[in-house]
């Protein structure tokens, strides 16, 4: 007994309360990052499913009382919008489908051959993002009038492809790092040939890390305004649509065009995040 | 199955100014088990992996059942290899790892299933045929890749360090596991390790490999008992072989400091020489008191280790190490008394490190 209350009066414990703060400290910093980010969306949300009526009132409820798709379905119902929402997803699947098959294939060949220019050629990648947008977009544009693709969504795919390759790239190729040399000569052993050893062992085994290259990807294309303004008129993705006729749109137009922007790249990084860490029962190593 | 012939194989990798394989010739018999030891960077590896095809020579020639393959790529080869980090194909059920050989090789699937459940029942991996490796120990990781490497009818088996990722306890009981299972196959096998403990209870045939050459090859217990240089004395057996310089009288006598040593006949014809004399540990006898042609030692560290006492001590400024049985009592600082048996006793040049031979 009397052992037992000596020992506990010379035990210190201010390590541990401080410890104890310290975690209480970063939870808390953990959900100010959070609200930074999530009480935007909430308030877009709340005024695109609102009534036009409740967004006029004051003060405002920040509860969703008004619940209501009549602003939504007028945004979605203006000219252009839909066709913009389509050009979007076309652009923006097209964008992936192309960078990947460009970068992928870069990435390895960055990741597991020795070639002579392998590292000007690391740094040369980035430059077209050393390049402002416009400037590269206008000299694209009259290039695009001449070969006819002007305001298509194919010269859009492959701005945004160009814009989007050097992230492709270096991630695949520290992705392909992380998939160990070994298991590809074991497969080469056991009866691949160089290519059947990529697309059996090599690739499953990328897919994780590919899969958040293209996330990358396809919310980069969904993003970006600049560019596909300029390179078309008729058919604008939704961010460019949406924009030109921010200016002179009512209030209510802009929350629903708002939303509409937000909800698809929300669902997409949300759907590619489940198949990220679902691969095989762990995360990327 | 297949033998295996290797010739004037020089390798050197790109970047590198030593060759990590320097004109290595060696002929491995069909069926037999053998092993590649020695330190790392000694080109043991390199080697295999020619052997392999994942490195092409500079020159030379490795042709496999008489087919020349020196330049054909690994799945040309009709070859099945472990490796020390396992290498299982992390995405696929244990079930399809095992498998991968057979079905590239468009095997039927019935047939698949029946070689992999008789691989698996061999290696205690039934239970666990339908998991991913991620969710598997790393012995039955490395269990399955030895499977994997057994299904398919592989002229050749290479197994670079398979069990060197592995406990100490469980690389014992796979050790002679897969000793049993590779003599029940038969097949031509070619092993890698640092582990010389490894090479001489698996192998039939070793050899210890020192900068790309070929130091010796031979029978393991040629190899433990007369090492053909001090290099490979010192880098075979635990501990590993004891060197004392020495020198040989005019009349054939062996003189170790002051003290005199009972010498074999072979020492007649090198009169008058500097040596280094070799001894294993387990080969000295110790006494407390002098006994004839005994010589005189003091004590320094005393290890006991179960079934011996192992002994560091000082004989004329150099130290050896000897066994002795776990009953003898001794101290630091003690006087101990040494006997070498003639026969144990090998006799290197002190120039050139090499075996002394009678001539």
């Amino acid at each position: 007994m009397s052992q037992a209350t000596a020992a506990n009066a010379t035990v210190d414990t201010a390590p541990l309360k401080r410890q104890k703060r310290n975690r209480v400290l970063l939870q808390l910093a953990c959900l100010a990052v959070s609200l930074f980010m999530l009480v935007p969306i909430y308030l877009i949300s709340l005024a695109a499913l609102s009534t036009r009526e409740s967004l006029n009132k004051f003060p405002l409820s920040l509860l969703p009382t008004s619940f209501s798709l009549e602003t939504l379905n007028a945004f979605l119902g203006s000219t252009g919008v839909f066709g913009a929402l389509g050009n979007s997803l076309i652009v923006g699947v097209g964008t992936l489908l192309l960078s990947a098959l460009i970068g992928v294939p870069a990435g390895y060949a960055l990741a597991r051959f020795a070639f002579p220019g392998k590292e000007p050629y690391q740094l040369f990648l980035l430059f077209t993002r050393a390049l402002p947008i416009v400037v590269l977009s206008v000299p694209l544009a009259r290039l695009f009038l001449t070969v006819d693709i002007y305001d298509t969504t194919y010269g859009v795919i492959l701005l945004h492809t160009a814009l989007a390759l050097p992230t492709t790239i270096l991630i695949s190729a520290s992705v392909f790092l992380g998939v160990p040399h070994d298991v590809e000569e074991a497969a080469r052993v056991f009866g691949c040939s160089p290519f059947s050893a990529f697309m059996r062992v090599v690739m499953p085994m990328a897919l994780p890390g590919i899969a958040a290259a293209s996330i990358f990807t396809f919310v980069m294309s969904w993003n970006e305004v600049l560019g596909a303004s300029i390179l078309t008129l008729d058919h604008r993705t939704l961010p460019a649509q949406v924009l030109t006729s921010l200016a002179d749109s009512p209030l209510a137009y802009r929350f629903a065009g708002g939303f509409a922007l937000v909800i698809p790249s929300i669902i997409f990084i949300a759907f590619m995040r489940r198949y990220l860490t679902n691969m095989w029962g762990s995360t990327i190593r | 199955m297949a033998d295996i012939t290797i010739s004037n194989l020089v390798k050197t990798y790109p970047g590198g100014t030593e060759r990590a394989t320097d004109d290595v010739s060696l002929h491995i018999a069909d069926g037999s088990f053998t092993v590649l030891l020695g330190p790392s960077g000694c080109g043991k590896t390199t080697l295999l992996r020619m052997l392999a095809g994942l490195e092409l020579p500079d020159s030379g020639a490795v042709s496999i059942g008489g087919r020349d393959v020196t330049y054909l790529p690994p799945n040309k080869r009709n070859i099945s290899m472990v490796f020390q980090s396992y290498a299982v194909f992390p995405h696929r059920s244990v079930r399809y790892n095992i498998g991968f050989g057979l079905q590239m090789a468009k095997v039927p699937k019935e047939q698949i299933d029946k070689k992999v459940q008789w691989a698996a029942d061999l290696l205690q991996l039934t239970p666990y045929l339908d998991r991913l490796p991620a969710k598997l120990s790393g012995g039955q990781r490395q269990r399955v890749a030895v499977a994997r490497a057994i299904v398919v009818d592989a002229d050749v088996l290479l197994m670079d360090e398979p069990l060197s990722n592995l406990d100490a306890l469980l690389r014992l009981n796979f050790r002679s596991e897969l000793k049993k299972i590779v003599q029940d196959l038969g097949t031509t096998t070619v092993y890698v390790t640092h582990d010389q403990s490894e090479a001489l209870s698996l192998g039939d045939q070793v050899a210890v490999m020192r900068k790309g050459r070929i130091a010796q090859l031979g029978d393991p217990l040629d190899v433990y008992d007369a090492p053909s240089d001090r290099f490979v004395g010192g880098f075979i057996g635990s501990p590993p072989m004891n060197f004392v310089d020495a020198a040989v009288t005019p009349d054939g006598e062996l003189v170790v400091g002051d003290q005199r040593l009972m010498a074999p006949s072979l020492l007649r014809s090198f009169g008058n020489h500097n040596i280094v004399l070799g001894v294993r540990a387990e080969n000295v006898s110790v006494a407390k008191d002098r006994e004839s042609g005994y010589i005189a030692a003091t004590v320094l560290v005393v290890e006991p280790m179960g079934s011996t006492i192992l002994l560091t001590v000082d004989v004329e400024g150099q130290t050896l190490k000897v066994q002795a049985p776990p009953s003898f009592r001794t101290a630091p600082h003690q006087t101990i008394w040494l006997g070498f048996s003639p026969n144990t006793m090998r006799f290197y040049d002190r120039e050139t490190s090499m075996a002394l031979e009678a001539n």
